[in-house]
């Protein structure tokens, strides 16, 4: 089972190792991993996708908790939730037909172009992990270049929050 | 009061009640030694190699509960500490490491003696800290004390690059009487609602059984837990690393159980149907295979570690807590209960389990013209009245010492439970012996074990440590020749001692008494000439039946049932027999 979990940890030197060593050392999965300092510049919040029975789940909450620079930990994927990954691709684009048709895709899956060069569009594109996998399909009949994907950000519907109390 | 980050260190140390450093100099911890120069509270045991500083500080630490505290410098002497930090954190023993580093500057350049001290440390310490700034030391000192003795207790590395330490840079010195941090806040008491749950669980047991561990010690929970056993009339059983919890001798204590505990305790495991874990982790080398473990128990788990809850093995009932607090809060529930345990349930319990007892699976050849290491053990006890502190390495004389020494006070028992460490017992000796120098302390160890730090016996002389060394010398790695004997088809490799030094001569010539016991009639008299020499190290060179055996033994990934035992008791030796 795929789950989301979200940490607010400690914005210190050596933070991000102790998490990745964690995972590493004890055989966990890591599917995605982002980390960012948040509006109080002490945190920074975490955002690891991982997979993993209930009972490893369980575990790395636990473990990971219990990393002294761990302040506070939600597990996302136990409610209902938001979750959005940022990709910028660049795909040939030096015919006509070419730069027509990437950006007619690129519309319809509501991404913006925001470099061009005479043989090439950039496009940013924001959405569920799904949703950009599709949109990779979807250009299967143009060469791509280069993708980068940011990795899942989420946070809980509603009034849930995860912070300092 | 301004001070040099070196003296900030240094009145760290003795503002936390510091008694024993352990430590051995170098160039980057050089301005620290010259603050540890004029000043004697503080008291540095100079020990020959980095690792035996960190074994010394924890055995000290296992016998006194107090943070064992080490210095060593950068590079080499953090990495040579690393064996004793990983195995202080196996066994969760409060541990202050503090380890020089390059100067600021130079950090991340491969400077001469530059290692990354906190990268390599930190997946075997609780916590490390790299300090960056001179302004940060002194806190970075408390929370240092402060993370590894609270909660589930472990070693802390605190790494000091050279400049930090400058002894021209000063800043104004307060120790902090306290520290807060938001992302550590280990919880003491246990959930009352769960205490509830599990009393009355564990009053509806007809076959109830109590397994403890090392939480017991470490929690300085002895006191309320032999309360708790008697209260209840349960049978009880202990993990390596909890023995002396319960006295040896108690009718209700089983011995110890796992891979080579005794046939009640594992056949009363795997047979019980209420059983509560009390400060113990469900270790592989206790649980043996996870699928048959305690089959038909209902399981109670009392942690101060959220994580070993449920980690290996499922419970019903977790308790989160401080294993003393959650016992006392036990003890009251139990004493207004109006519900008793079932008297005739247990009863006809008691009579299965002294059935098992009957067998005396610890039986060996005692009349054996070689000398049998279980009669040397036994005879140790014997001797020292069973008060003595008794540290070990790792193999057949660890198993033999925590079955047949009998233990009657926790904190007795001190040795390398979970990261199996050869080499520790003589400097852990020396930690405890500078605790107590008035008390006998014996390493019990094997001609292999005692190699990996016999350079201590340097140190031993020059704080005058009076340590006794009892080599269990058979000539072989033994654990290692068993398993080769039961798993491997009798091929012996590598496994054999060649060339040994002579260590009575060895012994004499660092300053100390050698001792050579070869014949069965000489055992007992050079014991207790051993003994009666109370001032001196005495190295007892015990020469010991080769094939001699560790026994029960469960294989590795068996059950609590199928145990190989000992050929001298009333069972068969063979597992696979047994079980038809």
């Amino acid at each position: 089972m795929r789950h989301i979990i979200s940490i607010l940890i400690e914005n210190e030197a050596g933070a991000l190792s102790r998490v990745a060593g964690l995972f590493s050392a004890r055989g966990y999965n890591i599917e995605s991993l982002t980390v960012a300092p948040t509006e109080d510049a002490s945190l920074s919040r975490m955002t690891i996708v991982t997979t993993g029975t209930d009972r490893v789940i369980e575990q790395i909450t636990k473990q990971l908790n219990k990393l002294i620079d761990v302040v506070k930990l939600m597990e996302l994927s136990d409610g209902p939730h938001i979750e959005r990954e940022m990709m910028l691709i660049k795909v040939k684009a030096a015919t006509m037909d070419q730069r027509d048709d990437v950006k007619r895709l690129s519309d319809i899956f509501r991404g913006r172009i925001i470099d061009v060069t005479a043989s090439t569009y950039t496009i940013e594109l924001t959405g569920a992990g799904s949703k950009l996998d599709s949109f990779i399909e979807a250009l299967s009949e143009h060469k791509i270049l280069e993708t980068v994907r940011s990795g899942v950000s989420g946070i809980a519907r509603g009034e849930k929050c995860l912070q300092l109390n | 009061m301004e001070l040099s980050g070196a003296e900030i260190l240094v009145h760290c140390l003795k503002d936390e009640g510091v008694e024993y450093l352990f430590g051995y100099p170098g160039g980057a911890v050089l301005h620290i030694y010259d603050a540890l120069y004029n000043q004697e509270e503080v008291k540095h045991i100079l020990v020959r190699h980095e690792q035996a500083a960190t074994h010394a500080a924890d055995g000290y630490a296992r016998a006194t509960g107090k943070p064992g505290v080490v210095l060593v410098t950068s590079g080499p002497g953090a990495t040579n500490a690393v064996t004793g930090i990983a195995t202080a954190y196996m066994d969760s023993i409060p541990m202050v490491v503090i380890t020089g580093q390059v100067a600021t500057a130079n950090i991340g350049s491969d400077a001469f003696q530059e290692v990354d001290s906190v990268g390599i440390t930190r997946p075997c310490v609780k916590h490390n800290f790299l300090v960056k700034d001179i302004n940060d030391l002194a806190e970075t000192i408390k929370k240092a004390f402060y993370v590894a003795t609270t909660g589930r207790p472990g070693p802390v590395v605190v790494d000091v690059p050279k400049d930090i330490t400058d002894p021209n840079i000063k800043v104004p010195y307060v120790y902090p009487d306290s520290v807060q941090m938001r992302s550590y806040q280990p919880v003491t008491k246990g959930h009352p609602g769960q205490i509830k749950r599990a009393v009355e669980l564990l009053l509806t047991a007809k076959k109830p059984m109590v397994y403890t561990g090392g939480g017991v010690v470490l929690g300085h929970a002895a006191e309320p837990l032999r309360k708790f056993v008697k209260t209840l009339g349960y049978p009880v059983t202990s993990t390596l690393m909890g023995l002396g919890s319960i006295p040896w001798d108690d009718k209700q204590f089983l011995g110890m159980l796992g891979m080579h505990g005794t046939y009640e305790a594992n056949m009363a495991m795997h047979d019980c149907d209420v059983l509560i874990a009390i400060g113990a982790r469900f270790d592989d080398r206790v649980t043996g295979k996870i699928a048959e473990f305690c089959p038909h128990a209902k399981i109670v788990h009392i942690d101060i570690d959220p994580s070993s809850i449920s980690k290996t093995i499922s419970v019903d009932v977790p308790i989160v807590g401080n294993v003393a607090d959650v016992l006392a809060d036990m003890n009251h529930l139990l004493e207004v209960s109006k519900t008793e345990p079932d008297q005739k349930a247990l009863a006809e319990w008691w009579g299965i389990i002294n059935g098992w007892r009957a067998k005396k699976c610890m039986s060996y050849d005692r009349n054996s013209d070689q000398i049998k290491p279980q009669a040397v053990v036994e005879m140790i006890h014997e001797i020292t009245k069973g008060d003595a502190y008794v540290t070990s390495d790792v193999g057949q004389h660890q198993m033999w010492a925590a079955q047949y020494y009998g233990f009657s006070k926790p904190n007795r028992w001190i040795n390398s439970g979970g990261l199996g460490t050869m080499g520790f017992g003589l400097p852990a000796a020396m930690g405890v012996q500078l605790a107590f120098p008035e008390e006998t302390v014996i390493c019990i160890t094997g001609e292999g074990s005692i190699q990996m730090c016999i350079q201590e016996l340097s140190t031993c002389l020059q704080y005058g440590l009076p340590v006794k060394i009892v080599a269990l010398n058979n000539r072989y790695l033994g654990m290692v020749r068993q398993w080769q004997e039961f798993f491997y088809q009798n091929r012996y490799s590598h496994s054999y001692m060649e060339s040994l030094p002579d260590f009575v001569k060895l012994a004499e010539s660092y300053g100390h008494v050698g001792i050579r016991i070869e014949r069965v009639e000489d055992l007992r008299p050079k014991l207790e000439e051993a003994f009666a020499l109370k001032d001196r190290l005495v190295f007892l060179d015990i020469v010991t039946d080769q094939t001699e055996n560790v026994y029960p033994m469960i294989a590795q990934g068996k059950a609590h049932n199928e145990m190989h035992m000992s050929p001298y008791c009333d069972l068969p030796q063979d597992p696979e027999r047994e079980l038809s």
